[in-house]
């Protein structure tokens, strides 16, 4: 019985690197473009998001669309 | 080109069962965590995951060309009688795991059908143990350890990211990607367990001289095997969905999102690597490793002790009941008429069964009726008690909220026929 633990671990490494990594880039997309509570004392402003962070969270949704359409193209060719 | 006999065309339509109650089962796999956060309304939900499923049966160039990745020794003189006893066993475990709404692999249910259909008919040498360790219990055991930590670890990253944030606000974000994630499990299904079944067809039709050997399934065994997944998916497992949406852990939308995301990352990659995953622990695991990640999460263990103890059994209680179909169907027609019936009958009754506590779309965000907390969950929760405020109350008492519609829902519908 030979169990292939290179190809395992790979497959472990490789899913929670791909989870993360676009979980945690959709959240960032998901913080610029959320609006920011605003400091205390006014508990009901909130603050729009800046250009900056709008412009960073854009990238971050289209970095994650790539990855969308990456696993479509794994699906189509396999 | 000979005409198709009775029994290959019994087969055929065995397996378009199957292929049913595959969709049927495995809805919950895709669309579960999506009904249960709000991201889509549940006929939405199981309409886009049967639309995707039927793309799935025809994107695929690589073809079926074995039904059992290698398991089953496919030239050892399998029948199709062999075919339709493994099917048999494959569609009655899947029944009865979908009556206790408990998500278990539909592909395990095939393999462990054929296997135990092989076993009685052409004896142990038909069957290839170590790929059975290999390809069916080694994946099974690992995908809910990978997909639950990777979920586990995204679930955290994300609420500390937006901590601060108005969860209001950021829900609408996860419902959107979450849909997007859900979609990419729908669609990797679709290529793989629609091939499974016309990869079983064409087996048959092979096997009784109707095509030539090594041929690609016709175009019609593509169509129907996408349209019988479709519509099993269309018409939804909606107890297994409960169980995976609400009963295991309750899911928040970024909990969901993290948690459908490890799934299709884990599917795409174990499938890509070579090393593929069974999609049912996959999912299981990474809404178990979603609820282990959100501070006050809970999940309940005695919903998922029974889900791993059904997926233990999937693999022997099918391939016992195929064995018995088997036995009987080796012993000629009359041995293939009665297990078509008794198998017909096994399944209306389960289907009368299901009909005394229906659940369906309008009832699938409910939580578990009169779920006992379990052992392990009153000790968990005593070591690490979550957090006081309306998440800790929302987790002990999930059929609160909705209280008043369960019994009219939980009384037997009087006029069933």
């Amino acid at each position: 019985m030979h169990i292939d633990w290179a190809a395992l671990g790979q497959v472990f490494g490789v899913s929670l690197a791909v989870t993360v990594g676009i979980v945690g880039l959709f959240t960032v997309g998901i913080v610029g473009t959320s609006r920011k509570p605003a400091a205390d004392g006014e508990a009901a402003a909130t603050t729009a998001p800046g250009a900056g962070a709008r412009a960073g969270a854009l990238a971050a949704f289209a970095l994650c669309a790539a990855a969308v359409a990456y696993g479509i193209y794994l699906i189509v060719a396999t | 080109m000979e005409h198709i006999t009775l029994l290959i065309g019994i087969v055929i339509v065995t397996a378009l069962v199957f292929d049913f109650t595959n969709g049927f089962h495995d809805t919950a796999n895709a669309m579960a965590t999506t009904i249960s956060t709000g991201a889509l309304r549940p006929k939405a939900a199981v309409a886009m995951s049967a639309g995707l499923n039927l793309v799935g049966a025809f994107l695929s160039v690589e073809v079926a060309k074995t039904i059992s990745g290698g398991i089953i020794d496919e030239s050892a003189g399998i029948r199709p009688e062999v075919i339709f006893a493994g099917l048999v066993g494959a569609i009655v475990w899947n029944l009865l795991t979908w009556l206790a709404g408990l998500p278990s692999s539909s592909s395990h249910a095939l393999f462990g059908g054929l296997i135990g259909a092989t076993l009685v008919s052409v004896g142990t040498g038909g069957v290839h143990g170590e790929a059975v360790v290999m390809k069916v219990l080694i994946p099974a055991v690992a995908a809910p350890f990978v997909a639950g930590l990777a979920a586990m670890a995204a679930t955290r990253l994300t609420y500390r990211l937006a901590r601060g944030r108005d969860e209001a606000d950021t829900a609408k974000g996860y419902r959107a990607g979450q849909i997007a994630s859900a979609a990419l499990v729908s669609l990797a299904h679709g290529t793989n367990d629609a091939q499974k079944t016309m990869g079983v067809i064409t087996l048959a039709l092979i096997t009784g001289g109707v095509i030539a050997p090594h041929s690609d399934p016709p175009l019609w065994v593509i169509a129907s095997a996408g349209l019988a997944i479709a519509l099993g998916t269309y018409l939804g497992g909606w107890r297994i969905i409960r169980t995976m949406g609400k009963g295991i852990t309750d899911i928040q939308p970024p909990q969901g999102f993290a948690a459908q995301t490890g799934a299709a990352a884990t599917i795409l990659a174990s499938s890509h690597l070579g090393f593929a995953l069974s999609t049912t622990q996959v999912c299981s695991g990474s809404v178990m490793g979603s609820g282990l990640g959100r501070k006050g999460g809970v999940v309940r263990w005695s919903t998922a002790g029974r889900m791993v103890a059904a997926w233990g059994l999937t693999l022997p209680a099918a391939g016992l009941v195929s064995a018995g179909a088997a036995f009987l169907a080796d012993q000629g027609t009359w041995g293939v008429a009665a297990v078509a019936v008794l198998a017909l009958a096994v399944c209306g009754a389960i289907w009368a069964a299901s009909r005394r506590k229906p659940v369906d779309h309008t009832n699938v965000n409910e939580g578990p009726a009169a779920e006992p907390a379990g052992v392990v969950t009153t000790a968990l929760q005593a070591v690490a008690p979550p957090p006081a405020g309306p998440l800790a109350a929302a987790d002990t008492e999930p059929g609160a909220v909705v209280a008043d519609p369960v019994p009219a829902a939980a009384q037997p519908a009087p006029a069933a026929p």
